[in-house]
């Protein structure tokens, strides 16, 4: 079972800053860290690998400095890495990118199944994965909080919705977002992290995985950030005192003035 | 301070902490209530290849000696000096096999060790041989093909959880101290059984229960060394996992110096922040100074020992002594920071004073520590 897995490299921070004049994250001075959820898409992979061996391929976007997030992910026990890397590849928005790792994961060729975590802390589209795998024309899901079985040419999973889950079958290939209730990442081995600092990340430019670079990057990027802000919280509070019987009576007085609820 | 550890012990150090941060420290203080053994941890520490850091490459270690595995230690203890301790346990039930085995033992043992598949455990002490060690009581006798063991160990760090135990008997009384020999003794092997598990005011994840041994009969290849060998195998040992003690005691020093400073930037008194007062302020400062001592001296040590050194006694005591003194104060201190916070069980801190006592006890007391101390330096002196 050969498996392709998609990372992305955000700031660590949650408290993300914006540089106003070009309605881009600041990225400079802030510790980069594999998004949080392709955590669990890594580790998903190696447990399948574990199970039914095959290599386990991770791949990102991005420029050089990715490599270390990549390396790390060979210190958990990947078999190989890909850093997609070009002037041309830069400002591009979720359409730009999934193209971009469509045509990288058809220059790796022979996978059977795509992993990715189910969004990105940074940008929160998820829109990326799916995209990914229309570009590539192989079935879908996700969200998937379990994987109940998983065979040559098969997969079905449960797919996480508000009110429980689905289960989905799909044939393979195909591409699944996963989200964190699916396992619990695991550290990286000292052995791991010997073998990681050793390890060449193949980088790959537009012309070596035959982009057009009209599709890629800012040109290929139709989304336009018009403007960013910091939403202001001016949070008012009102304690509503009395009884218990007088502050439910005095709240949903309020509540009703506001129009937050009617009375029938 | 920077202590130019290699790229290798950098790795170590920071996968350490990670498990201590992110996997240790959330469990600590239930299972210091409970007195749980940490097996998820053991697990953790095995897939992360740190249970072999002082195994050498030819047994599935990963080559490293005293550093490394203080290393480990330290880190693991600041999160809990408790769980720290299935570890550094094993290091302890581990160096006799290390030093004295020979290579039948060492290929059947250590590579079981190393990688976290099996736990090793110490058996010296008796009730009536703490400190006077020359005290033991339990015996092996040569029968055949086998000795046969008699007697009971008592307080045993990973009694019962421990897969390989070495073992410290009595095989011929008229020699006194020169009478003792070192064994392996198995798990499950029959006339091998585990007393009482003990109640303790700290370090209460850790295992530590009685080794019985009645007509228990081990094969005579499991004898470590040679017949009468057994005092050296233990005191040799003990040197070199001294600074385990230590490191452990710095682990606990500075997971409480850690809690204290955040815990001071955030409790307001007066209006501030209670670390805004001077009072604190030398407080924290003086329990700084003491923790990079205590390292300094317990990384040196480590390093002098790595280096092949024979004699190491002294230093081996003066860093198990600093540490272990210097967790005591800081630790107390610590919870004086936090007041009656400190005091509560809620958070971990006063749990870390109760660790701490310990390591002022055991692996020799420091009164102990001190007489070998002593007694080096008389060695010295008329030396010259």
């Amino acid at each position: 079972m050969n498996i392709v897995v998609c990372i992305k490299q955000v700031p660590a921070t949650t408290e993300v800053k914006m540089n106003k004049e070009t309605n881009t994250i600041i990225r400079e001075g802030v510790e980069s860290i594999i998004n949080p959820f392709d955590m669990y898409a890594v580790e998903e992979s190696l447990r399948i690998r574990e199970k039914l061996g095959g290599k386990v391929t991770v791949i990102s976007m991005g420029p050089q400095a990715v490599c270390d997030s990549l390396k790390e992910t060979i210190g958990l026990g990947a078999d190989d890495t890909v850093l997609l890397s070009d002037r041309a590849f830069a400002g591009a928005d979720s359409l730009a990118t999934s193209y971009t790792l469509s045509m990288g994961i058809k220059k790796i060729g022979d996978f059977d199944l795509i992993i990715c975590g189910k969004q990105a802390t940074d940008g929160d589209t998820a829109q990326v994965g799916p995209s990914l795998a229309e570009k590539l024309g192989i079935p879908h899901t996700t969200y998937v909080r379990r994987i109940e079985e998983i065979k040559d040419g098969y997969i079905r999973c449960q797919r996480l919705t508000e009110d429980g889950y689905e289960v989905v079958e799909m044939p393979l290939p195909a591409m699944i977002t996963v989200v964190k209730e699916i396992n619990e990442p695991r550290l990286p081995s000292i052995k791991g992290m010997m073998r990681a600092k050793k390890a060449v990340v193949n980088i790959w430019s537009a012309d070596d995985i035959n982009a057009d670079k009209n599709l890629c990057g800012l040109k290929g990027s139709p989304t336009q950030v018009v403007k960013t802000f910091v939403p202001v919280h001016d949070v008012q509070s009102e304690m509503i005192e009395g009884t218990s019987e007088e502050q439910a009576q005095k709240l949903a007085d309020k509540l009703l003035n506001m129009q937050f609820m009617t009375c029938k | 301070m920077d202590y130019f550890l290699t790229e290798e012990q950098q790795m170590i150090k920071e996968l350490a902490a990670k498990i201590a941060d992110e996997k240790i420290a959330p469990i600590a203080i239930e299972y210091d209530e409970q007195g749980k053994f940490p097996h998820e941890i053991i697990k953790i520490l095995a897939d992360s290849d740190l249970c072999g850091v002082y195994i050498a490459e030819e047994y599935g270690g990963l080559g490293g000696g005293v550093f490394e595995m203080s290393l480990v230690v330290e880190q693991l203890s600041r999160a809990c000096g408790g769980i720290s301790l299935a570890f550094a346990g094993t290091g302890l039930g581990t160096f006799p096999i290390i030093l004295f085995g020979n290579e039948e033992q060492k290929k059947k043992y250590l590579p079981d060790i190393a990688s976290g598949k099996k736990l090793a455990a110490f058996g010296l002490t008796e009730a009536n041989a703490g400190s006077d060690a020359a005290g033991i009581q339990t015996t092996a006798v040569l029968a055949g093909d086998e000795y046969v063991l008699n007697g009971t160990k008592q307080w045993i760090t990973n009694g019962g959880e421990a897969d390989v135990y070495t073992v410290v008997a009595c095989t011929n009384r008229s020699k006194g101290a020169r009478g003792f020999s070192a064994f392996i003794v198995e798990k499950d092997t029959p006339g091998f059984t585990f007393g009482k598990k003990e109640n303790k005011m700290g370090i209460r994840a850790s295992c530590t229960r009685e080794l019985v041994f009645d007509n228990c009969r081990i094969p005579r290849e499991n004898l470590l060394s040679k017949e009468g060998m057994g005092f050296i195998v233990a005191m040799k040992t003990l040197d070199r996992t001294r600074p385990g003690v230590a490191a452990q005691a710095l682990g606990i020093a500075q997971g409480a110096f850690e809690e204290a400073v955040k815990y001071s930037k955030q409790r307001v008194q007066f209006g501030q922040p209670i670390s805004s007062f001077q009072a604190i302020q030398h407080m924290m400062a003086d329990m700084a100074i003491q923790i990079e001592a205590s390292r300094a001296l317990v990384y040196q040590t480590c390093k002098f020992i790595d280096s092949g050194a024979k004699n190491f006694s002294k230093e081996s005591a003066m860093a198990k002594v600093m540490a272990s003194d210097t967790a005591m104060k800081v630790t107390t201190d610590a919870i004086q920071v936090m007041g009656g916070y400190g005091y509560m069980k809620e958070y971990p801190i006063e749990k870390k004073m109760r660790d701490a006592k310990i390591t002022q006890i055991y692996e020799g007391t420091n009164q102990i520590q001190r007489n070998v101390i002593a007694l080096e330096l008389i060695k010295e002196l008329a030396g010259k």
